[in-house]
């Protein structure tokens, strides 16, 4: 199987972040990570290639210091890595972003393409959708089984509320995958010298650009959300929280 | 012809998704300010009585879109026939709830309307004739407002409890029958029956105490900080995503979007960052308390009490508080 994983940097989880000058977007001084389920997503990929064959590809769109999701993603495994890089690709929405993946990877047939469910910056949870659009392919999403059939896939869905559902697909076709699908592996030494001589094709701007769509979703204002409720805050060392904490719950929220 | 809020509704197996009428409430909000009328689609096959319940609510149209393929989810199916349905009535705007069949579809079918979608919005601004909704980013810690980039149709999706379904205005009106249009091509995709994996072992909708974990508890042996403190409660252990997918509890016990959907008397959130997919199943709450040591996590926002500290300190002090407060009952 022929597998693409579209990837994505963002903040790390812990990463104290603040607003840029315009209230518009984050500053980009901070510690940034791999997106949690894209790294199942990638891991998925690399245990469907060791059972049918194939190989896989890594993609991600942003800036500089995204490579480090691609060498990562190489380390781990993958064989090879395209990187759309650019400053703006970092604050994409959602649909053009999937434009600039699509025109990224025109020519190539992969047989699957695998990305996360969602990201843990915007959380919009459409760019593996709209890709499958664009593409003019079959997508399924919250995906936490895949199975290879003679005549596509097989597939298990995440519902809300603890409900599944299997599906059976034709393939090509792009999965989004739920995080906890499998476990992650590290990547080894060897896998980390190995990856400094995999390929790693980088895609400018300008290649892209006459694919995007000027009618984007524009962040007009970033903010710090308001407290939803009177939140009282409990501020002392631990045992003397403890007890106003109880004190609260007694007298006040009279739950004890 | 006045302008139009579609809300697309959303049914499985025969029952309303009761999150429906949260969106009928949000749009019913928007056309208080806008001056547009509120009409409501509801895709399915055979599903009259369905519509005949949206029906009951204060807007000026449902329309039955009905048809074979429709009676069994597929993304194929639903982006066809809603494409053809939204190019005939051009609403204005079409809401949908925030479920995870929406998210399935919903992204797609604006693509292929040329359109993009706001997805998960927990609000909406109507300024100067300019309308944007808001959402959260950067996992609760930013929210953001949004607007639309080109024309009507403007496509949202909103929030699970963003909105109050219970406050949509009743009134009565008319149900229309339409036959949906379907692809002549073959299927893509063939559903199963959803099913759920064993019989539930708790039932945590009926709990009166949660203790919930998060991230924060770093190892598994801490959970039995929390043991201690549910346990001194008279409470049930519960989880966000991350821990059970560790497998540190059983997925039965995770709370959230994907997990179980409470509303105790008394929620304690122990090293739970407030990520929108956990907020979304417990801030029905009546009282939460938050002990984080990050004083902006964003389940501080919802908090009724907020511990900024150490929770490997303050869990087993304030276990031993309760106990005492229990025992000088």
């Amino acid at each position: 199987m022929k597998i693409l994983v579209c990837m994505k940097q963002v903040p790390q989880k812990d990463a104290p972040l603040r607003l840029n000058e315009s209230g518009t977007w984050i500053r980009d001084d901070v510690s940034w990570e791999t997106n949690e389920p894209d790294a199942y997503a990638l891991e998925e990929a690399l245990r469907q290639k060791e059972k049918h064959g194939g190989e896989v590809a890594v993609i991600t769109a942003g800036p500089a210091r995204s490579q480090q999701v691609l060498r990562e993603a190489l380390a781990k495994g993958a064989d090879r890595a395209i990187h759309l890089e650019d400053d703006r690709f970092a604050q994409m929405d959602a649909a053009n972003t999937a434009r600039a993946i699509a025109a990224a990877i025109e020519g190539e047939a992969f047989d699957l393409i695998v990305t996360g469910l969602q990201s843990d910056d915007f959380g919009a949870a459409q760019t593996g959708v709209l890709l499958a659009e664009i593409l003019g392919i079959p997508h399924a999403t919250i995906i936490i089984g895949i199975e290879k059939t003679d005549s596509g896939l097989k597939l298990k869905r995440e519902l809300e509320a603890g409900h599944y559902q299997h599906i059976e697909m034709t393939m090509p076709a792009v999965l989004t995958i739920q995080s906890g699908i499998n476990k992650l592996r590290y990547a080894t030494l060897i896998g980390i010298k190995q990856a400094k001589t995999k390929p790693m094709r980088k895609v400018a701007w300008a290649e892209v650009e006459g694919k995007l769509s000027k009618h984007v979703q524009k962040i007009e204002k970033l903010y710090v959300p308001g407290s939803q409720k009177k939140t009282r805050k409990i501020d002392a060392p631990a045992g003397e929280a403890a007890k106003q904490l109880v004190e609260y719950l007694r007298n006040e929220a009279r739950v004890l | 012809m006045a302008d139009m809020i579609l809300v697309v509704a959303e049914q499985r197996e025969g029952k309303l998704n009761r999150v429906s009428f949260e969106t009928i409430a949000a749009a019913q909000a928007i056309a208080k300010e806008t001056g547009w009328v509120v009409e409501v689609v509801l895709p399915g096959s055979g599903v009259a009585a369905l519509a005949q319940e949206l029906a009951g609510k204060a807007i000026a149209k449902v329309y039955e879109l009905d048809g074979a393929a429709l009676a069994a989810y597929t993304s194929d199916a639903y982006v066809y026939a809603l494409k053809a349905f939204i190019e005939e009535k051009q609403p204005k705007l079409v809401l949908f709830p925030h479920t995870y069949q929406v998210r399935d579809f919903a992204p797609r079918l604006a693509l292929a309307l040329d359109r993009t979608l706001i997805s998960d919005a927990t609000g909406y601004k109507y300024e100067g004739g300019a309308l944007r909704f808001t959402r959260q980013m950067f996992q609760g810690k930013f929210a953001a407002d949004v607007s639309f980039g080109g024309d009507a149709p403007w496509m949202a999706t909103i929030q699970i409890g963003a909105f109050r379904g219970d406050q949509a205005a009743a009134g009565s009106s008319a149900v229309e029958n339409v036959t949906a249009v379907v692809a002549n091509t073959p299927a893509r995709v063939v559903p199963h029956e959803v099913f759920q994996e064993a019989k539930q072992t708790v039932n945590l909708s009926q709990a009166e105490v949660i203790v919930a974990v998060g991230r924060g508890i770093k190892e598994q042996k801490n959970m039995l900080l929390a043991e201690n403190l549910a346990a001194a409660l008279g409470g049930e252990v519960a989880a966000s995503r991350p821990i059970c997918d560790n497998g540190w509890l059983p997925l039965e016990r995770q709370i959230g979007s994907s997990g179980q959907t409470v509303a105790p008397k008394l929620y304690i959130a122990l090293g739970v960052s407030g990520a929108i997919q956990h907020i979304v199943g417990m801030k029905g709450a009546r009282t939460i308390v938050a002990i984080n040591k990050d004083p902006e996590a964003p389940i501080f926002e919802i908090a009724d009490v907020g511990v900024v500290g150490d929770l490997f300190q303050i869990v087993p002090a304030l276990t031993e508080e309760i106990k005492k407060a229990k025992g000088s009952q």
